[in-house]
């Protein structure tokens, strides 16, 4: 069995208009069946309010499905038993930055989750090096996170689930508060963690740039997973992503729109080589 | 004549160790009914920049001319230059407050002296314009989803009849297909009301479709001031200082190197697709 | 306005100061305190700014940071020296117009400022050289005989350190929100009492509502990281006394019984 595994997850939660009276129920998350593998890259895709976060927050024990189950390394996120060995070895990191750092230092901050699950002194100690070290914080451990930068901010937040050694990390759309410099260096650093630590990853985004290193992606679209497949599968039908209010990168969108003109290149092209080399078939060095 | 920057410097905690020179003898002319792009990563100065166009921040050194006037004229009306000189925050749904958004847009024109009638012609206006669906207009502000919140924030300011409209990274947090429609939203405004719009952003790729010029910041400093295809043909420059050009110039530079007679400099999906067909059939 | 206060700010550098135990800090600030209420002569008072005078060298903390401290109180000292000077009954010294000044009257002035003014000296010293999260950790084990009383002493210190952490970012944010409705034209400077009450309307709710995402987001966040109170929890920064520990407690008691001695009894 994998890491994570959901079996026809729903979550529904109540509206209520200002005085307390039901207006209806919501579906965030609608029949979700998922099977992740110890040490894949997953990135989950979806517009705003498509059911995403709410996803997410179930494999972390944060929420709790009204209908179906969620197992995190078998453990039954409905069990309360198990809760605290399930926020172990699922960690999460949130989009806000300042909303999710507790320390007024940085080391101080990777080394509360240890803190809470009652780890020596030394171990600790250990622990918040080498998690500093992994997302490359460690020259600023002393440091106030205040005086950060966002990426500088989600890297510490990295750090500070590592530092609990997780088996799984959640990333709730972790970079869409950065800039374009942030975002590249949160993302370095989340493909670290799946190649080198060989932890399963989890990110959740909109940004398509970011998961084309994604072993498997899934699209959300009200509640549901409307798409799951390679980078390369889910880019090669533009016109769907579009209707699910999405996007796919410049270059692909580009590859795409020459195909529409009729010039004969592979489907889904992810990079900019990638297009260079496809067209090159097509310049007299390429004919010969 | 619009706005012209003569000189203008700023620095943070003169006198301390902490000095730092947020903007650094920036010189600039904004002309009416341009549509500006200013880009530039976090810190590098524009956001300060453009919260001193609308006097919300003042120079420590130089002169900032609106219509002629310099608005550090001892008589010169901030409050009026700042119903003149319209600027939407990054995330400036976080400013609503008001029980419903129509209210909440009256904001602006009431502070400028207009009674509730006259506030609420100008918020059905300008609630129009962003495109606000007519159903919302007496709802609570927080009930909205994230872009109808952002429009009604836009809205708020639009209200007030600015005569140059500064957005500071309108799009942050948005979902791609927001993204697009706040922008073309933007462009629409722009086109029909002739408004002065200078849109700060940190992405190449949004503006690039939308804006005829655009000024690059680095370290309080104007690194580049031109059209796109002009500011974009620097792209290996653009890169050192931490920014980049959309994707496509890079596959145009990348073609151009193995011999294709392309156009390096187009700058949207629409233009590259054409030259490179152009350049591919051609040969075929 | 806000940066100037000194009090409740950390100066980071190394010193023998900033490597105390805060609870030797806490605790020599109080006895600090107190010795200043003992003295009824002017040489206790120059025996306790000699003290300070040697922690403030030993703490590596510039003058001018202290004094610059100072500026924000400098209003209180003031009213507190004037209204000493003139109104206190006694022996005249000097009078013109409705105003007289007492010998006693001047003798508590100073004696007043130059209290008030070590005692905040050496208690913005304390913060200074202790990081908050420190000197709530210091509180924490302090206070831990209280838990027999059922005080959450830990609850309290973490709602402390969490409230020091989110200071600066609150403040940032009331900036932030405040130009953006002066961008609308809202007005925080003219009018009178009421209107300038409504104005803070549009900033304070806006601000409330953020306050309370951010303390969710927190509370999730903290929860994420298996957080449960402070049970089974151990620490990163553990306290333990060391020998210069014990070598400060040392000097305060030095300090104390010598100053007490000299200010009461010479």
């Amino acid at each position: 069995m994998g890491i994570v595994r959901t079996e026809n997850l729903t979550f529904e939660y109540i509206r209520r208009d200002e005085e307390g009276n039901v207006e209806g129920i919501t579906t965030a998350v609608d029949q979700v069946n998922l099977d992740i593998v110890q040490g894949e890259f997953i990135a989950i895709l979806g517009h705003n309010g498509s059911g995403k976060s709410t996803l997410a927050k179930h494999i972390n024990a944060i929420l709790y499905p009204t209908e179906g189950t969620v197992w995190v390394d078998g453990m039954d996120t409905a069990e309360e038993a198990q809760i605290w060995n399930i926020r172990q070895t699922a960690g999460m990191v949130f989009q806000n930055p300042d909303n999710q750092i507790i320390g007024q230092v940085v080391e101080e901050d990777v080394g509360f989750g240890p803190e809470n699950m009652g780890i020596p002194t030394r171990e600790i100690w250990e622990r918040v090096e080498e998690s500093l070290k992994a997302v490359g914080m460690y020259e600023y451990r002393k440091h106030s996170p205040n005086k950060l930068s966002g990426g500088q901010k989600q890297r510490v937040s990295i750090a500070g689930v590592l530092a609990m050694h997780p088996k799984c990390i959640v990333l709730d759309e972790p970079t869409a508060m950065l800039d374009p410099k942030g975002r590249r260096e949160v993302i370095r650093a989340v493909r670290g963690l799946n190649e080198v630590e060989g932890i399963t990853v989890i990110l959740i985004t909109h940004y398509m740039e970011e998961i084309i290193h994604a072993d498997r992606v899934f699209v959300m679209d009200s509640g549901k997973v409307a798409m799951e497949g390679t980078p390369r599968e889910i880019f090669s039908q533009v016109e769907k992503l579009k209707s699910l209010r999405l996007d796919v990168p410049q270059v692909t969108l580009l590859a795409y729109e020459l195909k529409k003109r009729g010039i004969e290149l592979p489907d889904a092209i992810l990079t900019t080589e990638e297009l260079a080399d496809a067209l090159s078939a097509f310049s007299p060095a390429g004919k010969r | 004549m619009s706005i012209i920057l003569d000189h203008i410097s700023y620095v943070y905690g003169e006198g301390t160790p902490l000095e730092v020179k947020a903007l650094d003898d920036i010189c600039l002319q904004i002309p009416d009914g341009q549509f500006v792009g200013i880009i530039g990563h976090t810190g590098s100065g524009k956001s300060t920049l453009v919260q001193h166009m609308n006097g919300l921040m003042r120079a420590s050194a130089g002169h900032l001319y609106f219509n002629g006037e310099d608005i550090y004229d001892r008589d010169f009306c901030m409050k009026d230059l700042r119903g003149k000189v319209g600027l939407v925050f990054q995330y400036p749904e976080h400013q609503l407050f008001e029980i419903d958004v129509l209210s909440d847009v009256c904001f602006g024109p009431q502070n400028q002296g207009l009674t509730r009638q006259e506030a609420e012609l100008k918020a059905f206006e300008a609630l129009r314009r962003v495109g606000m669906p007519m159903e919302l207009y007496y709802q609570s502000p927080f009930e909205l989803s994230g872009g109808q919140k952002r429009r009604a924030a836009i809205a708020g300011v639009l209200a007030m009849d600015p005569q140059v409209l500064i957005l500071d990274e309108p799009t942050a947090g948005l979902d791609p297909m927001g993204r697009i429609e706040i922008l073309h939203q933007i462009k629409q405004l722009q086109q029909e009301t002739g408004l002065t719009i200078l849109l700060v952003s940190h992405s190449m790729e949004d503006v690039a479709e939308y804006v005829d010029r655009i000024i690059v910041m680095n370290k309080g400093k104007i690194l580049f001031d031109d059209i796109p295809r002009e500011v974009f043909s620097h792209y290996k420059e653009l890169e050192e200082v931490g920014l980049a050009a959309p994707q496509v110039t890079y596959v145009l530079h990348a073609l151009k190197d193995r011999g294709f007679d392309v156009d390096v400099n187009a700058t949207t999906v629409e233009e590259a697709a054409r030259t490179v067909e152009r350049a591919v059939s051609g040969r075929t | 306005m806000l940066r100037d206060i000194t009090l409740g700010q950390y100066y980071q550098t190394e010193s023998l100061i900033h490597r105390l135990d805060p609870r030797v800090k806490l605790g020599g600030t109080v006895l600090y305190i107190v010795s200043l209420f003992f003295f009824r002569n002017f040489l206790g008072y120059g025996i306790a700014m000699l003290f300070l005078a040697a922690v403030i060298r030993l703490s590596h903390v510039p003058f001018r940071f202290m004094v610059k401290g100072m500026k924000s109180i400098l209003f209180l000292l003031l009213i507190t020296v004037v209204f000493n000077l003139f109104l206190i009954p006694g022996t005249e010294l000097v009078s013109f117009w409705k105003l007289t000044i007492t010998v006693e009257g001047l003798r508590t002035a100073v004696t007043m400022a130059i209290r008030l003014t070590l005692l905040i000296v050496g208690s913005s010293l304390m913060t200074l050289t202790t990081t908050p999260n420190n000197l709530t950790d210091g509180l924490e084990k302090m206070m831990k005989p209280l838990k027999v009383f059922r005080v959450p002493v830990h609850e309290v210190a973490m709602i402390m350190s969490i409230a020091l952490r989110f200071i600066p970012i609150l403040l940032e944010e009331t900036d932030r929100i405040m130009k953006a409705q002066m961008a609308r034209g809202a007005d925080f400077e003219n009018g009178n009492l009421i209107n300038r009450a409504r104005a803070l309307v549009p900033l304070l709710v806006p601000l409330f509502i953020s306050a309370f995402r951010r303390a969710n987001d927190l509370a999730m966040a903290m929860e994420a990281r298996c957080y449960r109170g402070g049970e089974g929890r151990t620490k990163m920064k553990p306290l333990v006394y060391q020998r210069r520990d014990r070598l400060g407690y040392l000097c305060i008691c030095v300090y104390l019984i010598g100053s007490i001695a000299v200010g009461r009894l010479v």
